[in-house]
């Protein structure tokens, strides 16, 4: 353990600070959710200049092209946590697709959607589940056949997050009919104004539609839309799923919260005494504390497995399934110290933090069962993690099939 | 001994679900969380026809004849069960549970027969004795009472307020010189909540002198209710949950033959259903163990809340995506029980209050 920081970091974390004191009226409210407010644009297009968004992205893509140094990406999230500022756009274009094509996108490609989308200009949806598939992805069906110089895609995508907004979408389609279920999908981009695309947005329990169905009808793409080979599908995917997973799980973030709430119970009275003076629910707020600082000892020393090149193992499967269970029972603390006042909603006078702890309840138990729900991560994690043995298939017609039949 | 419900009460429950079952579907309740407010209307002229107003209203009282059926809280929380299962909106806990406990505590025998006439129906607001928040609080002077009642429960169809100072008992006839209303929006759409601010309104206090004990009454009867609409709720995400996994297939198999699914479910069976003996006693106990009654009720609806918000994240769990959907509608089950758990007391303050009436510090 040695945790003292060279002088090059003690600059670096000094440059950092001091670029945000100096912009601090630029950046837009971290509640500013709509995807292309110019204040959003241009706070991105000046992290950009200075590097702490996309910093190792090449400079030929947008990017800033710094070398990988993940003591420096931290250093840069902790203190945009700190000033509770903003940090990049993120997204699953930034997140997840640009670090597909980066990998294994033609030159044409990274010439044509890596620089708008590092800009927030071009923004992405993912096109992975559909009624049939979630957590068994690769039972999707939405096939795209070869005609010409296109694919012609017909089927339906469910949970498409942002696919109201979205430009484009990267996709999973079945090429390979008759290949086996995993062998048989490819991986291709498609311009959301192409027509035949139906977009209807599916309201959430939260009260806003946070995602979409998808319809296709012979939409037509060009062929040179696939990203990786035809059938391989499946492992560029696998490719992002993992950035996925390591997005939704922020420690900065959390330890965000986390003094949002100490604050909540330092302002709100009952019975004319601060709620922080009540030792259950402080309790309650230094477990979750506890919680959270091992989540980011954690990531620190993922930052170290990684800067030294070695893999992650345990400590990063768990991450998915950890980070989005203590969002949702933080957002279930500050509720409960809310008391009546937790469960109001909407534009209710005597409204606290705009309803925010319900909506974060709400969507993070979302998030505990998006992007593989929290049994395939324990899934996961015993199986790769732990090496236990997998689950057998089942046999063919050991159960009366109901919905889906493919495969 | 026998634990159990007799003959009469599991009809009664009966009648009322299957009832509810029919007049409160999801479509219905979905419709009136929107804004049209006539399935409200409509239970309430169901339930009368089935008698449910009169539940806990005496034959008699005071000489008075009510014509009320005197029942207990055991048979009031039946009912409850059944409207938190099919998340009916209703203010049967506020109008015909808590504010007949409490009246009938205090022998006021002209509200009970205003209530029993139908000209009364009242709303109930008792935080102010429970914990109160900065700005709220009622002050009585002479007969107006100004200040702020801060969360009134069972607004819909509303004549008059039950209110409390906090240790006395008094009613404000609604739209009254004085009263103005906010009406609040909550997670739960099923339900109408309102804050009343009051200024110089006509006040009369209710019948009777030791208000203090008709207000512990009401409030215990009315977390017991509570209880049991959450338990209700619960028991329904359960069952949605069960019927889901056997229907939806993943990986050529249905989702409920994983064990991870299997045991999510048994999980929430083997919490939620000591819930349901639970609630029953703490009703029970309303009427016939008085020196546990307020114990019970701290126990039950704390305990029930608990296990409940296990429950509604489970079921919603086991839907996966489609459980956070608005499609099959389990969020209204999900928020219901969310608003319950802070009505009247959340689950730490229960425990205080519970382990305080135990001499427990
Ligand atoms: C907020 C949110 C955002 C999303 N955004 C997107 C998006 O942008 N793009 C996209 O393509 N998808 C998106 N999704 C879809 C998401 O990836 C799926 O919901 C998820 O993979 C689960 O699939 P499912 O909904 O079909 O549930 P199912 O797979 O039907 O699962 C139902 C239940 O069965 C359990 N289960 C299933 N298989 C197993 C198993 N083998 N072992 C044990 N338990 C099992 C699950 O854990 C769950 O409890 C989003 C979902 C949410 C909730």
């Amino acid at each position: 353990m040695d945790l003292n920081l060279t002088q090059e970091y003690e600059d670096f974390r000094a440059e950092v600070r001091g670029f945000l004191e100096k912009h601090k009226d630029s950046a837009p409210s971290r509640s500013d959710r709509s995807v292309r407010s110019k204040k959003r644009l241009a706070w991105q297009e000046l992290l950009l200049q200075n590097g702490y968004a996309a910093r190792t992205h090449p400079k030929q893509y947008g990017g800033f092209g710094a070398a990988p140094d993940a003591l420096k990406a931290r250093i840069i999230a902790e203190e945009f946590a700190r000033a509770s500022a903003p940090g990049g756009i993120s997204g699953q274009g930034i997140n997840m697709l640009v670090p597909t094509l980066l990998e294994l996108g033609t030159d044409e490609q990274k010439d044509t959607y890596i620089k708008p989308t590092l800009a927030g200009e071009m923004v992405w949806c993912q096109g992975y589940s559909e009624p049939g598939a979630g957590s068994d992805l690769a039972a999707l069906r939405t096939a795209a056949v070869v005609d010409g110089d296109d694919f012609v895609i017909n089927g339906q995508k469910i949970w498409t997050s942002t696919a109201q907004f979205a430009d484009m979408m990267f996709c999973l389609v079945r090429t390979e009919p008759d290949a086996p279920k995993h062998q048989g999908i490819s991986y291709i981009l498609i311009d959301m104004n192409t027509p035949g695309i139906e977009v209807r947005p599916l309201m959430t329990m939260t009260g806003f539609a946070e995602f979409n169905e998808v319809f296709f009808t012979d939409v037509r793409v060009p062929v040179t839309s696939i990203v990786g080979n035809r059938g391989e599908g499946w492992m560029v995917a696998n490719a992002t799923l993992t950035h996925e997973r390591g997005m939704l799980g922020d420690p900065d973030a959390a330890l965000g919260r986390l003094r949002s709430i100490a604050e909540i119970m330092q302002k709100e009275h009952i019975d004319g005494k601060p709620l922080i003076e009540d030792a259950v629910y402080r309790d309650r707020l230094v477990k979750l504390q506890a919680e959270a600082q091992a989540m980011k000892m954690n990531g620190m020393r993922l930052t170290t497995l990684s800067s030294e090149k070695k893999s992650s193992g345990m400590a990063g499967l768990l991450v998915k399934l950890q980070g989005c269970e203590l969002n949702h029972q933080m957002a279930d603390l500050a509720i409960d110290v809310m008391g009546e006042y937790g469960i109001l909603y909407e534009d209710s006078p005597f409204i606290r933090d705009q309803g925010m702890w319900q909506t974060h309840y709400m969507f993070d138990l979302g998030l505990i069962i998006g992007g593989g729900s929290a049994q395939i991560q324990k899934n996961i994690i015993s199986e790769r993690g732990l090496g236990m043995p997998r689950e057998p298939k089942p046999q063919p017609g050991s159960f009366k099939s109901g919905a889906s039949k493919a495969n | 001994m026998y634990f159990g419900l007799s003959e009469d009460q599991i009809m009664l429950q009966d009648s009322v679900g299957r009832y509810l079952e029919g007049a409160s579907e999801l479509e219905a309740v979905r419709k009136f969380t929107e804004g049209d407010t006539t399935l409200a209307d409509t239970l309430h002229s169901g339930m009368e026809e089935l008698g449910v107003p009169f539940v806990l209203l005496p034959e008699a009282l005071n000489g008075q004849i009510l014509g009320g059926l005197g029942m207990g809280v055991l048979e009031a929380a039946l009912i409850q069960e059944a409207l938190g299962r099919h998340i009916a909106p209703s203010s049967f806990a506020t109008a015909y549970g808590m504010a007949v406990v409490g009246l009938r505590e205090a022998g006021d025998e002209d509200w009970l027969s205003q209530i029993a006439m139908g000209s009364a129906r009242m709303a109930v607001g008792m935080t102010e004795a429970i914990g109160v928040r900065e700005d709220a609080g009622l002050s009585l002077s002479g007969d107006t009472v100004s200040g702020r009642a801060s969360f009134v429960m069972g607004a819909d169809g509303a004549t008059h307020f039950l209110l409390t100072t906090g240790d006395q008992l008094i009613v404000v006839e609604r739209g009254a010189k004085g009263v103005s209303e906010t009406a609040l929006t909550t997670i739960d759409k099923t339900r109408n909540v309102v804050t009343l601010d009051l200024d110089k309104a006509s006040a009369a206090l209710i019948a009777g002198n030791n208000h203090a004990v008709a207000l512990r009454k009401m409030i215990d009867a009315g977390r017991v209710l509570l209880a049991a609409d959450t338990l209700g709720a619960a028991a329904m995400m359960l069952e949605k949950a069960v019927a889901y996994s056997k229907e939806r297939d993943q990986f050529n198999r249905p989702i409920g033959s994983f064990q991870a699914v299997k045991h999510m479910c048994a999980e929430m069976a083997a919490r939620l259903e000591p819930c349901r003996a639970l609630v029953w006693y703490a009703a029970y106990a309303q009427d016939h163990v008085p020196e546990e009654a307020a114990l019970m009720a701290c126990l039950a609806k704390s305990h029930v809340s608990d296990v409940s918000k296990f429950v509604a994240r489970t079921a919603t769990e086991v839907h996966g995506g489609m459980g956070f959907t608005d499609l099959l509608g389990l969020h209204y089950w999900f928020k219901r029980i969310g608003a319950n758990r802070q009505l009247l007391g959340g689950p730490e303050k229960l425990r205080a209050e519970a382990a305080e009436l135990q001499g427990w510090g």
